[in-house]
């Protein structure tokens, strides 16, 4: 275990954080415009009014921690997913502020609500894309990115933009399940069903996909002996799909999000599997990328020290606000 | 074409989304303090007149401080977008700095945010007041690690380059406080507060105005110019010693502030004029002898160095920061006027009466704002033509990306930024209209804070 691999299982959690939290704020957006009425949508946006602030603060880690630790990886990435970077961080402005101004606008078609609505699914469809042409690979020559500025564009981006759209819209919904009473429940029962089979789908068909845009994920997968060590994970998606749809036909509160988060752990250690060693596919290593040893260890104590007090008061504060939201809570 | 230039237009985009973002941190740095004084003051002396304050300021904080996160992931992704070769040679360094902002900064602001806004009921009065202060001790330790940051690209120490170009850390006690780093942490922190004291205060005259027996407005006045008085003559002190740490490191932004572009014994102090950078000289300047080697040196007859002298094409542009420091020092100058008013008429008993001062202190309302961004033109662009100064020039520090896609995303930041931002800042005016001591437009019942011995329970 070298410290480099170390920060890349580092950087690995944030984004999975992220992924995980900000996927479920993100979800409610997405979810948004299958809640009609003013106050489940004053309700759907209580439930996470006081945490989203901090689940999207991963993101910066993400990419702080990419910058501090990879800046060979960031400074070619960056570039490299230039367009839709920017467009989900549109996404993210429109949808952040609407957090705040929503309350602010009286008459009934709010405009921050639709504002939330195109931010949510903006942000998500092109964090979905980013991904989808990360894994495609990125042109790299000598230090910098050497591609056009539409070469992540592809059938294969689109299609993991729209498949994350539809992850992050079972998160949400399976969220407001576990936050939400009575009618609200039942109506995000119906939306987590139909977001699950479409989940269910997209990851079928991505893992059968990614294979095939290289040799080497080909190789990782189907190769002998690894497909024995690797075929647990197609596994676990089946048994923990099965427990998640039990679990909302049973009418449980926080089941069915928690087995759609282990849906998604599952997803991303796949995609672990077939990016592992490198950093940027196909040809950038963990190890190529990373910053000096110096740097990597001043970082690192800040991590041990600082990431276990954020995951304390973090904790906490879902705690404080656990349970079901009631639809007045907010000091506006 | 210059406007095609992917080079300007990344510096361009640059300037735009860094002087958007830096009006809501040098708000909320100054309001997340405020709102902690008021909520102690509150517990302390019991008077609800404070948490009335209290409560009108949240909501204001609440949406500045919501702009100034999502304008914030912004900046966390322009030095990679735009800025790729700098991200990669300054990674190591600037890198783990910035980290450390995330996780001792961000996180404990975003985590204890949700309590401060949304807890008073559910968690109880200490607890909330604790989470009050993390947020306010968030914004402080994100300003110290951005200004050490920024500070480094000035002034670079603690540090070799190894052979693929990258800038290597080799003391990170030098790099964090580096020699420009104490100055400028100090001179914002204290802008920062300036910035929020004149909003306050213009919110206060603003409403004595209206109803000069308004207990509120009359603590919010009396708060802001105390500040004022205060603060206001020692941020003089911190910018003239930042101005000589300039002086020591980069004495060409000092002889572009000042108009200096011969070498010259005795410097006169230009007070106005018009610089020419391409003549290097300025026209219609009006002097007064001497000062200028008095101020910069504390010696009439010492020589100061002029744009002259530098190596061609290393000095930073005059006709800009000539202007841009004479804003921000206009300005610090008449909110230190206004301090001494505010104090002489305190000693008069006239304070709450003279409303020709109020009216002064509600116009007052934007000048820390317009100081701020004044005072960051003059500090940034007097290290052009370098990113991290004397040895990586901005030309060489930009991504290979191709003008259009510069030009797109520029013009989709400008668009979201003047509507998104423009909406943000039209709530915060109405919220500064209505009457803090008559503010019934929140839910937050006091009663209620009375049985919050019952902490953590479940409401």
């Amino acid at each position: 275990m070298t410290i480099e691999l170390i920060w890349a299982i580092i950087l690995s959690f944030a984004i999975f954080a992220y992924v995980i939290l900000d996927g479920f704020d993100l979800g409610i957006g997405i979810n948004y415009p299958f809640i009609k009425s003013k106050w489940e949508r004053d309700l759907a946006m209580n439930t996470v009014a006081p945490i989203w602030d901090g689940n999207e603060t991963w993101l910066i880690l993400g990419g702080g921690g990419l910058f501090a630790a990879f800046p060979l990886a960031y400074s070619v990435v960056l570039p490299a997913l230039y367009a839709p970077l920017t467009a989900m961080l549109i996404g993210l402005i429109l949808r952040g502020v609407a957090f705040e101004f929503r309350w602010k606008e009286k008459n009934k078609s709010n405009i921050w609500d639709k504002a939330f609505i195109t931010g949510s699914y903006t942000a998500t469809f092109f964090q979905g894309v980013a991904l989808g042409a990360f894994l495609q690979g990125i042109s790299i020559t000598g230090r910098s990115y050497s591609g056009s500025w539409w070469e992540w564009l592809s059938p294969f981006s689109i299609f993991t933009g729209v498949a994350l759209l539809i992850g992050y819209g079972l998160l949400g919904s399976t969220w407001l399940i576990y936050k939400t009473e009575n009618r609200t429940k039942r109506n995000m029962q119906l939306l987590a069903k139909r977001f699950f089979v479409l989940t269910l789908l997209m990851i079928t068909v991505v893992s059968l996909w990614t294979p095939y845009l290289n040799t080497e994920y080909f190789d990782k997968w189907f190769s002998v002996p690894r497909i024995y060590y690797v075929l647990p994970v197609p596994i676990l998606v089946i048994f923990a799909s099965l427990k998640c749809i039990q679990s909302i036909y049973q009418n449980k509160d926080i089941q069915p999000f928690l087995w759609s988060i282990f849906l998604f752990l599952l997803s991303f250690i796949g995609l672990m599997i077939s990016i592992y060693p490198n950093i940027v596919p196909p040809s950038l290593d963990i190890w190529e990328a990373a910053a000096p040893e110096k740097s990597l260890k001043f970082l690192l104590v800040g991590v041990l020290i600082f990431i276990p007090i954020i995951i304390g008061y973090t904790a906490f504060t879902y705690w404080v606000f656990r349970g079901k939201t009631s639809s007045d809570e907010n000091y506006h | 074409m210059l406007m095609f230039d992917p080079l300007i237009l990344a510096r361009f985009q640059f300037a735009f989304v860094v002087s958007f973002h830096i009006i809501f941190p040098a708000f909320t740095i100054g309001l997340a303090s405020y709102l902690a004084v008021l909520e102690g003051l509150w517990l302390w002396k019991k008077d609800d007149r404070y948490l009335k304050l209290f409560n009108y300021w949240l909501k204001i904080f609440a949406i500045a401080f919501g702009m100034g996160v999502v304008s914030g992931i912004v900046m966390s992704y322009q030095f990679g977008t735009n800025w790729s070769v700098f991200a990669d040679k300054t990674g190591p360094i600037l890198g783990p700095l910035m980290g450390y902002e995330v996780l001792s900064a961000f996180f404990l602001e975003a985590g204890f945010l949700g309590i401060m806004l949304f807890g008073m009921n559910k968690v109880g009065k200490r607890l909330h007041f604790t989470a009050t202060l993390l947020v306010a001790f968030g914004t402080f330790f994100s300003a110290f690690w951005i200004l050490s940051v920024n500070s480094w690209m000035h002034t670079p120490a603690g540090y070799s380059i190894n052979d693929v170009g990258q800038f290597i850390p080799e003391n990170w006690f030098e790099i964090i406080f580096n020699p420009s780093f104490p100055y400028r942490l100090v001179h914002m922190l204290m802008a920062a507060y300036l910035t929020t004291a004149f909003v306050v205060g213009s919110v206060g005259a603003y409403h004595l105005l209206k109803q000069n027996s308004n207990i509120c407005a009359r603590t919010m006045l009396s708060m802001a110019m105390w500040m004022a008085a205060i603060v206001a003559p020692l941020q003089l002190i911190a910018g003239d010693m930042h101005g000589l740490n300039t002086l020591e490191h980069q004495p060409a932004k000092i002889a572009a502030m000042e108009g200096h572009y011969e070498t010259k014994k005795g410097a006169p102090l230009i007070l106005f004029g018009f610089p020419n950078d391409e003549k290097m000289e300025v026209n219609n300047a009006i002097e007064i002898p001497k000062l200028g080697s008095i101020i910069l040196k504390h010696d009439a007859n010492a020589e100061i160095k002029g744009l002259k002298d530098f190596p061609e094409g290393e000095t930073p542009p005059a006709e800009i920061i000539f202007w841009s420091f004479r804003i921000m020092v206009g300005i610090g100058m008449a909110m230190i006027a206004l301090g001494l008013w505010s104090f002489y008429l305190r000693l008069r008993n006239q304070f709450y009466k003279n409303t020709f001062f109020q009216k002064i202190v509600v116009l007052m309302g934007p000048a820390g704002f317009v100081a701020v961004i004044a005072g960051w033109i003059t500090t940034e662009v007097g290290r052009q033509p370098f990113t991290v100064y004397g040895i990586l020039k901005t030309m060489d520090s930009a991504s290979p990306i191709d003008a259009p896609a510069i030009t797109a995303s520029l013009l989709v930041f400008i668009v979201t930024y003047f509507l998104v931002f423009g909406a943000g800042t039209y709530y915060i005016f109405k919220q500064f209209a209505i009457n803090p001591d008559t503010d019934k437009t929140h839910p937050v019942k006091i009663g209620s804070l009375g049985v919050s011995l019952k902490i953590f329970n479940k409401s």
